[in-house]
């Protein structure tokens, strides 16, 4: 029990503490890893960077697994909390269509002024419904969003004058930084863009997370009214939360819909906002990494397997959705350190994760 | 509005809320007892109907007496309720009744997206239609408005039946007050010798009929088609949460209230329509964070 509780105190506060003791211990077993992670991350980095040049047919592919995989962060970020949203989708459809509306309004608009009206669209619908769910927890958490999203959904499919129904809204090629783009172009650049905004999103969700407001959030799942008693108020530590995620979905659609130039009622399908889930939970919600090696899997599987599987897709990630709670809680990251025989370090993390 | 327009809706708002009770009815015992959010629910309704109105189709072409289409209802609903809420128990939910409550959801989630998948795969994606008993009831008047007496008498009937039945279960019979004991304190009735495991299996099938049962009282009145299953779910979890979790007469009067109200925005608004039964349960919530009849619960520290 108290164990739980120093996981949920700041790491600031573990300098106070003899040296050697066990915090502090802890703090430099951290340290060490953050370096190792840190290389890993630039070594990642770099050979994103070079896909282009070198497997340039499956430029799009990863453009496409990048800004899933940042949707996918977003709902990382709620597991954090002990919270799951059957409706996130809806936030991922609100950054594609924020993008429609302003590209069909304005000509040769700007690709970063529809990134930020979609970051802009996305952060103020979080908030507003963030205000609401985040007085629940749990069952309520998740299906109030899901009926949020559900509505959203139908609101999207009815109002086609608005809308344009169930066919959605094109997105035109947006230019980027004022230069004129020509296919090919843009879809090298779209993938730069797409590759740093993520690259950036990973790094200040780490951050996030090992903050003490990332550290309170996880308290909200192990023990909210110890939470309180430090002296937070565990709804407003979860809003916060709740709409860096509701940005980053805000984020990823945004970016999904640019890369196919078109905004479509089905991102807001509760279908999409369960393989979301999905995909967090294959991945790991114990670290980062997670959710994008959960996606790259998730939309390979997907590519690769669509003409065999078609019929039987939902089938198939529900059994595995099973297979893992039941046997493997902490996903492929948990699995990844169990292979490297890393999860001695962090078994409160990913332990925790598991429960 | 006319008076005749007033009628109509109400009419359809209380068939279509009997429907809905009784799905909702299901859910919310389940989760009183069980303390599981089932959302596999939704699919025991949409694959009640199906199994019904294959069985119902079956008998017509066969040549049987078109009566027998009503028993089909029912034996259908039995059917689906007891295999597949049986099978569900025993094979899955008792694995995961000591995990975290958002592990129950996502497993009753991925049992959901795995029968929504089944029933796609049996019964395709061209809708279903069996409307032999709305048919063989024929219509009767009231204020001068003719409408089916299948769904003004008998479906009202069929809710109410259940509803004074589960009461009587619950409250007059051992295994009904093993049930409330399980619910108010698993452990306290473990140790005076209540089967919990038992209880819990009979619990899960009983909802399980329901759910099936709301799908195949159902058929008649609408094509089958691919989605009811999500639909339903989120609908009847709005009619459990407006009621407040686990309340049983409580789900009765939020499911007439959201069904009339559906049915008069159906009349005047129809873009209101899909939205209603969630503005309704929103702003429920709003007020009533556990539901209109929903006992508040004392934190644990």
């Amino acid at each position: 029990m108290s164990k739980e509780f120093l996981d949920a105190v700041p790491d600031g506060a573990a300098g106070t503490s003899a040296e050697g003791s066990w915090p502090v211990r802890q703090v430099r077993r951290e340290n060490a890893l953050m370096n190792k992670e840190f290389l890993a991350f630039i070594a990642v980095a770099a050979l994103l960077a070079a896909v282009p040049f070198t497997f340039n047919s499956s430029t799009t592919f990863i453009a496409m697994c990048l800004a899933k995989g940042l949707a996918v962060l977003g709902i990382l970020i709620l597991l954090r909390a002990g919270q799951v949203s059957f409706g996130h989708a809806m936030y991922f459809a609100i950054g594609a269509y924020a993008a429609a509306f302003l590209s069909s309004a304005f000509r040769g608009i700007d690709m970063m002024v529809l990134v930020a009206a979609a970051i802009l669209a996305s952060g103020v619908a979080g908030a507003i419904v963030g205000v609401f769910v985040t007085r629940y927890r749990g069952i309520f958490f998740g299906m109030i969003n899901l009926a949020f999203s559900m509505v959203f959904y139908s609101i999207l499919e009815k109002a086609f004058h608005i809308t344009g129904g169930s066919d959605g809204m094109r997105i035109r090629r947006p230019t980027l930084l004022g230069m004129e783009l020509r296919r090919a172009e843009f879809d090298v650049a779209i993938y730069y863009v797409i590759l740093v905004f993520a690259l950036l999103s990973v790094w200040l969700v780490w951050r996030y997370l090992r903050s003490p407001m990332g550290e309170a959030l996880r308290a909200v799942k192990t023990n909210e009214t110890r939470l309180e008693y430090v002296g937070l108020s565990a709804k407003s530590v979860l809003l916060g939360g709740y709409i860096a995620s509701a940005v980053l979905c805000g984020l990823g659609g945004v970016f999904m819909g640019m890369v196919q130039g078109l905004a479509t009622p089905e991102h807001a399908f509760w279908t999409r906002s369960s393989e979301l889930v999905f995909i967090a939970v294959l991945g790991g919600p114990a670290h980062v990494a997670g959710a994008f090696g959960g996606t790259v899997l998730f939309e390979a599987v997907r590519t690769y397997a669509a003409a065999l599987l078609d019929d039987s897709w939902q089938l198939i990630l529900g059994v595995t959705l099973i297979l893992i709670i039941l046997w493997a809680p902490g996903g492929m990251v948990e699995l990844f350190r169990r292979f490297t025989g890393r999860n001695r370090v962090k078994t409160t993390t990913s332990g925790e994760a598991s429960r | 509005m006319t008076l005749n327009f007033a009628v109509l809706a109400l009419l359809d708002g209380i068939a279509y809320a009997s429907l809905l009770f009784l799905v909702a009815v299901g859910l919310t015992l389940i989760f009183g007892v069980l303390g599981i959010l089932n959302i596999a629910h939704g699919s025991l309704y949409a694959i009640g109907a199906y199994v019904a109105a294959t069985l119902g189709q079956w008998l017509v072409a066969s040549g049987y007496n078109p009566w027998l289409t009503f028993p089909a209802l029912f034996a259908g609903a039995t059917i689906v309720g007891i295999v597949l809420g049986g099978l569900l128990e025993r094979l899955l939910l008792q694995r995961i009744y000591e995990k975290d409550e958002i592990l129950q959801l996502l497993v009753t989630f991925a049992v959901f997206m795995i029968l929504e998948n089944l029933q796609r795969m049996i019964w395709g994606v061209q809708p279903y239609f069996m409307s032999t008993p709305l048919n063989l009831l024929g219509n009767v008047s009231f204020l001068g408005i003719n409408y089916t007496a299948y769904q003004v008498l008998f479906l009202p009937a069929a809710a109410i039946v259940v509803l004074f039945a589960l009461r009587h279960f619950l409250r007059h019979t051992a295994m009904g007050a093993q049930i409330l004991a399980v619910t108010e304190d698993r452990e306290a009735a473990t140790s005076i010798g209540i089967n919990a495991t038992r209880v819990y299996f009979m619990t899960f099938v009983i909802g399980a009929c329901f759910a099936a049962l709301g799908g195949a009282l159902a058929t008649p009145t609408t094509s089958l088609v691919t989605g009811m299953g999500a639909n339903m779910i989120v609908l009847s979890f709005a009619v459990a949460a407006t009621a407040g979790l686990g309340q049983i007469e409580g789900a009765a009067i939020s499911a007439l209230m959201i069904g009339i109200a559906r049915a008069f925005a159906v009349y005047l608004s129809p873009e209101l329509e899909v939205i209603m039964p969630y503005l309704i349960m929103v702003l429920v919530l709003l007020i009533k964070p556990n539901g209109l009849f929903g006992k508040v619960t004392a934190r644990k520290i």
